[in-house]
């Protein structure tokens, strides 16, 4: 033990130094990463100007941006895109699962067909659908103001196609639990209930948080839905109307207090759930 | 696998023929008048549904199919018209057919009649099982078995359905219907409706865009320049953020470096801020009157405001490191956990050997992130060629492309094919037609990428396996 410490001072003395340049890196990444969010945070409560200016601490501190949000549309937006990511999320969890449990424990005659034609359709860009679904969705009234409804039905409709990492979760529990359960005369709802969706805690918050996170951040489609009707609008499609040439003079500081209010909410859901979300990603990327 | 596969096909296909003939005349009959076996067989609520069916569906035909189907060929015959109105005293416009909704029902009839013709085969055979059970003194099914079925063996069908039918109406008819519109002329001078009625043009519209009418400023030039920098994009931003991400994540694992949470955790946190906040923000930190401008401005260094988004080099370049911003933080996620899975004795042999830290990370790191990763390369490599929210939110697709005069959607430097097609659907003068044509190009490169690289992938697991 002794000897191999002296034989390795010299390389001792060339770790500090490669650790100390790692620290460096790190650090200097660490600001160019958290940098953005200062100055968003900071901007947030400057009142002395509400276009874009070349410094980041605000001459005058105050809420005066924040106080004219809740005069604004943002509001609407805020409350649409809560209400839609809300139920998106309860809704899109419930059919992901049933889709990747059944995908990973049945074995019936479409299977493969079925997952081969998700592939395929996958494949096309999902964008191009979206100028069907406007006209379909606006001759059933929701779009515009309704876009609420619209959107709910196109995020949720679809989302069997997002099966992917769940089903590879629920692969890695042994089909051995099932049978036995089976043989101690459990249905196949019970087994699934009761015995598999305990034990996917991890995957099942995994799809939770990203079915919140998805319609949280979307833009093409709510713009879409919306219509440039502003009570329509989801806080990414509002947002962006105030960064437009036209209104970025007096709306910009405004705009970074919407952001941050739009950040807070995600960032503590992630703060909690961050283990979950760190588990479902690398199991994803790993499988494919 | 794929012999057994087929032999199963022909016996479920026989098996129909099978019934047919060999059953008896109320199965027989099952096939014009549906669920009439399953009413001699006892079995009322199967016979009731199947009935209900086939007298909906011919309800249906007679009232509103038969018109839809029957219009699909001209997709509308009489447009919108002025016409006199004697209440008024004064000509209206008149609106007739909708190509718009004959195309959209007719496609949708048609594979209704699919569905009909699978519920008659499903009927006689439904019809004939329970003749064979009769016969052989079983017990028939009755609605309860089906019914507990459904929550126990056939549970994968209660659980699919739903899912299904949402894929199926949400997914795939939307596909169908804009594979169509390609070849029609369905844009916002002709929707169909209230503009005009669209036709079809057959392939037409994707001889416009293989056109190098009109010199540089050409559809084929214009679509070649996209599709270069498309390509260009997505290699560069899947492999930035690939080596960088997995040598970020080397840093913080390193033996001896301290706070490794702390670190993961500051970059994992810039991904709960939703993206569209981020970039957009970002984005306007680059403008001519943004922050960095302002900063540099003030510091001296720069006696006029750099147009960072009005240079179409500087907006590449910019996008491309943005990227890399945005999408290190992932990346660290996912090679964290497959570092540490890398078995030590590797690199404890490769310093015995004498392998310097750049070798290690040459001859072992990257084969095996290499080797566990591809599917995900693959993904995300297509993936950004479809990256729709970078491109947009930071630059709109700008700066403009003055060439791209005679092609729709103001073409811009950093535009993706999938920005350019979103740019066609919008405003009076969308083009969905050229949309759809762009839609249909990007699946094809796409998919055959995937296709490429999957079989390629499919010999490397044969090769080396490190585990």
């Amino acid at each position: 033990m002794m000897k191999q410490e002296k034989h390795g001072l010299g390389m001792s003395a060339k770790r500090t130094i490669s650790n100390t340049i790692i620290y460096i890196i790190l650090i200097i990444m660490s600001i160019i990463w958290l940098a953005p969010f200062f100055c968003i945070v900071f901007q947030s409560f400057r009142t002395e100007s509400t276009w874009q200016v070349g410094y980041v601490i605000p001459q005058k501190w105050g809420l005066d941006n924040y106080k004219a949000l809740l005069d604004s549309s943002f509001v609407d937006w805020y409350k649409n895109t809560f209400i839609i990511a809300l139920v998106v999320c309860v809704l899109q969890t419930i059919i992901v699962l049933c889709m990747s449990y059944t995908l990973s424990r049945f074995r019936f005659k479409m299977r493969n067909f079925l997952m081969r034609f998700m592939l395929v359709l996958g494949l096309f860009p999902g964008i191009l659908g979206i100028i069907i679904l406007y006209r379909v969705l606006a001759d059933m009234g929701l779009t515009k103001s309704n876009a609420v409804f619209g959107l709910i039905l196109v995020y949720c409709a679809a989302s069997g196609m997002g099966y992917y990492i769940s089903k590879g979760f629920f692969d890695t529990i042994p089909m051995s639990l099932d049978e036995a359960a089976r043989i101690d005369g459990a249905t196949r709802l019970q087994v699934f209930i009761q015995m598999i969706l305990p034990l996917a805690k991890p995957i099942v918050i995994y799809t939770i948080l990203t079915a919140f996170l998805g319609p949280w951040g979307d833009y093409v489609f709510a713009k879409f839905v919306a219509f440039n009707e502003p009570s329509g609008m989801n806080t990414a499609v509002g947002l962006f109307t105030w960064l437009a040439p036209d209104a970025i003079g007096r709306k910009y500081t405004m705009f970074c207090a919407g952001g941050v209010v739009v950040a807070i909410p995600v960032t503590i859901l992630f703060l909690f759930l961050q283990k979950y979300y760190v588990e479902g990603v690398t199991g994803g990327a790993v499988k494919g | 696998m794929g012999k057994s596969e087929k032999k199963k096909k022909n016996s479920n296909g026989l098996s129909f023929v099978k019934a047919f003939i060999k059953g008896d005349i109320f199965t027989k009959l099952s096939a014009p008048i549906f669920g009439l076996g399953c009413f001699v067989r006892g079995q009322i609520a199967r016979g009731v549904m199947l009935l209900g069916f086939e007298a909906l569906f011919i309800w249906y035909m007679i009232n509103y199919g038969i018109y839809w189907v029957s219009m699909l060929p001209s997709l509308g015959l009489e447009g919108p018209a002025k016409e006199y109105d004697s209440f008024y005293d004064q000509y209206v416009t008149v609106y007739h057919d909708n190509s718009f909704k004959i195309l959209l029902y007719g496609v949708l009839t048609l594979f209704l009649i699919l569905a009909v013709v699978y519920t008659l085969m499903t009927s006689v055979k439904m019809s004939y099982t329970a003749e064979m059970k009769k016969k052989n003194g079983q017990k028939v099914d009755k609605f309860k078995d089906d019914l507990k079925s459904l929550v126990d063996e056939k549970f994968y069908k209660t659980l699919l359905s739903l899912p299904c039918l949402g894929i199926f109406l949400f997914s795939f008819l939307p596909i169908v219907f804009m594979i169509l519109v390609a070849f029609t002329n369905y844009d916002g001078a002709h929707d169909g409706y209230i503009t005009g009625l669209f036709h079809w043009v057959g392939f037409d519209n994707f001889k416009t865009l293989f056109s190098s009418n009109g010199g540089t400023g050409s559809y084929f030039k214009i679509f070649m320049s996209i599709l270069g920098w498309t390509i260009v994009w997505a290699i560069l931003a899947t492999f930035t953020n690939y080596i960088l991400g997995i040598l970020v994540a080397m840093m913080i694992n390193k033996k001896g470096i301290r706070f490794k949470k702390l670190w993961r955790t500051i970059l994992v946190m810039t991904i709960a801020i939703p993206q569209f906040i981020s970039l957009m923000y970002v984005s306007k930190m680059f403008d001519k009157t943004g922050l960095i401008n302002g900063f540099l401005l003030n510091a001296g260094w720069i006696s006029a405001p750099i147009d960072f988004w009005g240079t179409p080099l500087y907006a590449r370049i910019l996008v491309v490191v943005i990227n890399i911003w945005i999408g290190i933080p992932y990346m660290m996620l996912i090679a964290t956990g497959i570092l540490m899975n890398i078995p030590a004795d590797l690199y404890e042999s490769a310093r015995i050997d004498g392998a310097n830290p750049f070798q290690q990370f040459r001859y072992i790191t990257m084969p095996y992130m290499l080797f566990v990763t591809a599917p995900y390369l693959l993904t995300s490599f297509t993936g950004n060629m479809n990256n729709f929210g970078v491109i947009y939110f930071l630059t709109g697709g700008g700066p403009g492309n003055s060439k791209a005069t005679a092609v729709g959607g103001g073409v811009g430097h950093t535009d993706l094919l999938i920005t350019w097609l979103f740019k066609l659907t919008q405003g009076t003068e969308a083009s969905y037609y050229m949309a759809s044509v762009i839609g249909i190009v990007i699946f094809v490169i796409v998919s055959t990428i995937t296709l490429i690289v999957y079989n390629g992938l499919g010999s490397n697991k044969n090769e080396g396996d490190f585990a």
